[in-house]
């Protein structure tokens, strides 16, 4: 029902628009000047009468009108409703949901069937209010708004006006969104902490969360649970992955930034940018496996021909893949703030008697440094929260190492096996996942603080 | 300290074709420029005298730019641009493809148009050139190129109280100075400048034109300038472009009051350019 009144309504749009810039068209006559607004402005005044208060009533009276059903519905069948516990009137209101949208329902009774019929002549109720009272509103929008159309009409504001609203409301659900995330991770988190001491998960030297004991006798077993939910591991091969990826796509990137903007020729550089940046297209889970299948039995090749006892997923091979794929960010962003360093500057060191090399060396990274160093960070952070490849060639066993030989595995990665599988929701187990996800947020956000510092500072000195 | 300019036969003087008093250091024959298909200068044959300064005038795109560029090759930083001709420093061919530009520049410095101080302290940017051409030796002897260059560069009471801040805070007129600072301290024997005063201010144009004079005592000086009056002011010779041409090369004072080509004279009066 709904979509078709969405349907509806973007005809009525069009129509609003036509109608409103030709009344303004015809009211301005031969002196299309003598208008306050131009015509569009008057067409879009009557769409936004007309539409708006439409748009905003459909929304708000789905949210209610479900809640004042379900009111309703309980009432009416409270013989039967009383006596249920919670999951069982959910499941009630969900069986009978089912059979009036013809879905699949575990109960298919009498009580059940009445209900259904009750509630679908519910809906039915609320649906022709709600198709009314939109097409009333559009209607008395449109001709408020036709009426209201003159020469002197300032539709212009009123457009002005309603874009400020719309782009405030955009900006406002992205902060929304942003805060809701981050409150949700730490409600969870704050339950978690309940079950495990925050101590004891941030410092502990152990992680071994498929042991943790749930259901009877949990209580007794609460100290066990405490001693394997221990973070430590984790955070220190995240820490091995992302040097090893940096160790990589850091000189790499950065001199490829360097060749790119001041000695490759301009052909090159037509060429070389854009096939760099499509390793950065390529999915992760493609980099996964060539870690997987390549690289890692490489490492270990080699590893094995100088007698090193290397395990066959590994914290380098996780590395070295990551790294390549870090790479773009890095070398993109760097060519980006190094082109953006005055020729001037360049020239200057030249007519010095500088080298090239010196040159770069000496003025040019300098001047660039700020911009380098916002990109390293990025490339940090996506370092940080890569996945896919380290769940495929570096493991998930958590183990306490700084040997990059050996398997490692990461926040990230046990974010993801957590909340896999049949879990409860409410178990120590999953919970860890929000727990993790928290602290996470907090390095990559405290990273950033400091790269953007760091750019301020330098930003001072340099400009 | 050898600053490489304080020459004993400030008396030499050698007259060539009547025109000047003082010694060559620079012979410019048959020099052209070509960027890409593009001529932008036809066979200029131009002599630079010692310790003298000599300005180089004419209309916008005239080549003016692209000629001075040519005296210490900055024009090979551009991939399409091709330098004939033959252009000596002394005894040097600088066109040599075995001459080393490192040390061409070093020889012949430049100041740029617009103020280009690096990024570093006021200290740094004059210590730049002296530290990557290794004419220092400790950290004193640094001290001392850096604040007899400032000093040179009449810039030393203004900041010797902050040498360690950034050289971007100076004013427009002090940046420039110091990038006049910054080309001394490698101890040159000639210095180009592009269009030194074109991004200042009146005031900050006189202090640098009263510094260009002071450093013609030891230092041979090119000039390109669009300001006749400036021409007037600080150079001995100047030589007039046109079209990708050198059309007059003269004393200063015989251009400004007895030029011998039209066009000179109609520039200089202001009836184009």
């Amino acid at each position: 029902m709904t979509s078709y009144l969405l349907i509806c309504l973007i005809g009525v749009v069009f129509i609003a628009f036509w109608a409103g810039r030709t009344k303004a068209v015809k009211l301005a006559g031969s002196e299309l000047a003598a208008l306050h607004s131009r015509p569009d402005y008057h067409g879009l005044y009557t769409v936004i009468l007309t539409a708006f208060p439409a748009l905003l009533l459909i929304p708000v009276w789905n949210f209610f009108a479900s809640r004042i059903i379900e009111g309703a519905l309980k009432r009416e069948f409270a013989d039967h409703v009383n006596g249920l516990g919670l999951p069982q009137l959910q499941a009630f209101l969900r069986d009978v949901n089912a059979i009036v949208d013809g879905g699949i329902a575990s109960n298919r009774d009498e009580v059940h069937v009445l209900a259904a019929q009750y509630l679908s002549k519910l809906n039915g109720t609320s649906d022709w209010l709600l198709t009314s009272f939109v097409l009333l509103l559009m209607a008395a929008g449109f001709f408020h708004a036709y009426r209201q159309i003159s020469v002197q009409n300032r539709s212009r504001h009123v457009v002005e006006k309603t874009i400020r609203w719309i782009v405030l409301v955009c900006s406002v659900v992205a902060i929304f969104t942003t805060i809701g995330i981050v409150l949700s991770l730490i409600f969870e988190s704050v339950r978690f902490f309940g079950k495990v001491p925050l101590l004891d998960f941030l410092f502990g030297l152990h992680w071994s969360p498929q042991s943790a004991f749930e259901g009877a006798g949990a209580e007794a077993l609460a100290d066990d649970n405490s001693k394997i939910f221990g973070a430590i591991p984790l955070f220190l091969g995240t820490f091995l992955v992302t040097i090893i990826a940096m160790a990589v796509a850091g000189p790499i990137g950065l001199m490829a930034a360097i060749y790119l903007s001041d000695y490759a020729s301009s052909r090159f550089r037509a060429i070389a940018k854009p096939l760099l940046e499509i390793l950065a297209g390529i999915p992760t889970v493609v980099y996964g496996f060539f870690a997987a299948l390549t690289v890692a039995p490489a490492i270990r090749g080699w590893g094995e021909s100088f007698g090193l006892s290397v395990s066959s997923e590994s914290a380098l091979a996780a590395g070295l893949v990551m790294g390549i794929m870090i790479i773009p960010f890095v070398s993109s962003l760097s060519d980006d703030v190094i082109n953006a360093v005055p020729q001037s500057l360049r020239d200057g060191s030249a007519g010095l008697g500088a080298t090239k090399s010196e040159t770069i060396r000496k003025v040019v990274l300098p001047a660039a440094l700020p911009g380098i160093v916002a990109a390293m960070m990025l490339a940090i952070s996506r370092a940080i929260g890569e996945t896919m490849i380290v769940f495929m060639a570096a493991g998930t066993a958590a183990n306490l190492t700084i040997n990059p030989l050996e398997a490692v595995t990461t926040v990230t990665v046990q974010i993801v096996t957590l909340l896999v599988g049949d879990q409860e929701f409410d178990s120590a187990k999953t919970l860890a996942a929000f727990a993790l996800g928290l602290v996470l947020f907090f390095i990559t956000l405290v990273l950033n603080i400091i790269a953007l510092r760091v750019v301020q500072k330098y930003r001072e000195q340099y400009d | 300290m050898d600053t490489g300019v304080v020459s004993l036969k400030e008396n030499n003087e050698m007259t060539e074709n009547g025109q000047s008093s003082k010694p060559l250091k620079m012979r410019c024959r048959d020099v052209s420029v070509f960027y890409a298909e593009k001529q932008a200068l036809f066979d200029v044959d131009l002599d630079i005298n010692q310790k003298q300064v000599t300005a180089l005038i004419g209309p916008s795109g005239c080549g003016k730019s692209t000629f001075l560029r040519c005296l210490n090759r900055m024009n090979d930083t551009i991939d399409i641009c091709r330098v004939e001709g033959s252009i000596h420093l002394d005894d040097m061919d600088v066109y040599d493809p075995d001459i080393d530009v490192v040390e061409l520049r070093a020889r012949v410095g430049m100041v740029f148009q617009k103020p280009n101080p690096f990024p570093k302290s006021i200290f740094e940017n004059v210590a730049y050139g002296p530290k990557i051409h290794g004419l220092v030796s400790g950290k004193r002897d640094l001290e001392e190129v850096v604040v007899t260059s400032l000093k040179k560069a009449g810039l030393f009471e203004e900041v010797k109280d902050r040498l360690h801040e950034p050289g971007t805070g100076l004013s427009g007129g002090q940046q420039q100075r110091l990038c006049i600072a910054r080309a001394i301290a490698v101890s040159p024997e000639v210095i180009l400048m592009d269009e030194p005063c074109s991004a200042l201010d009146p005031i900050a144009t006189a202090r640098v034109e009263e510094l260009i004079d002071e450093l013609r005592e030891n230092y041979t000086i090119v000039i390109v300038t669009h300001s006749m009056q400036q021409a007037a002011r600080v150079s001995q010779r100047t030589a007039m472009f046109h079209l990708g041409v050198l059309v007059e090369v003269d004393d200063t004072d015989t251009i400004f009051t007895n030029p011998s080509d039209e066009k000179t004279q109609a520039y200089i009066t202001g009836r184009y350019g």
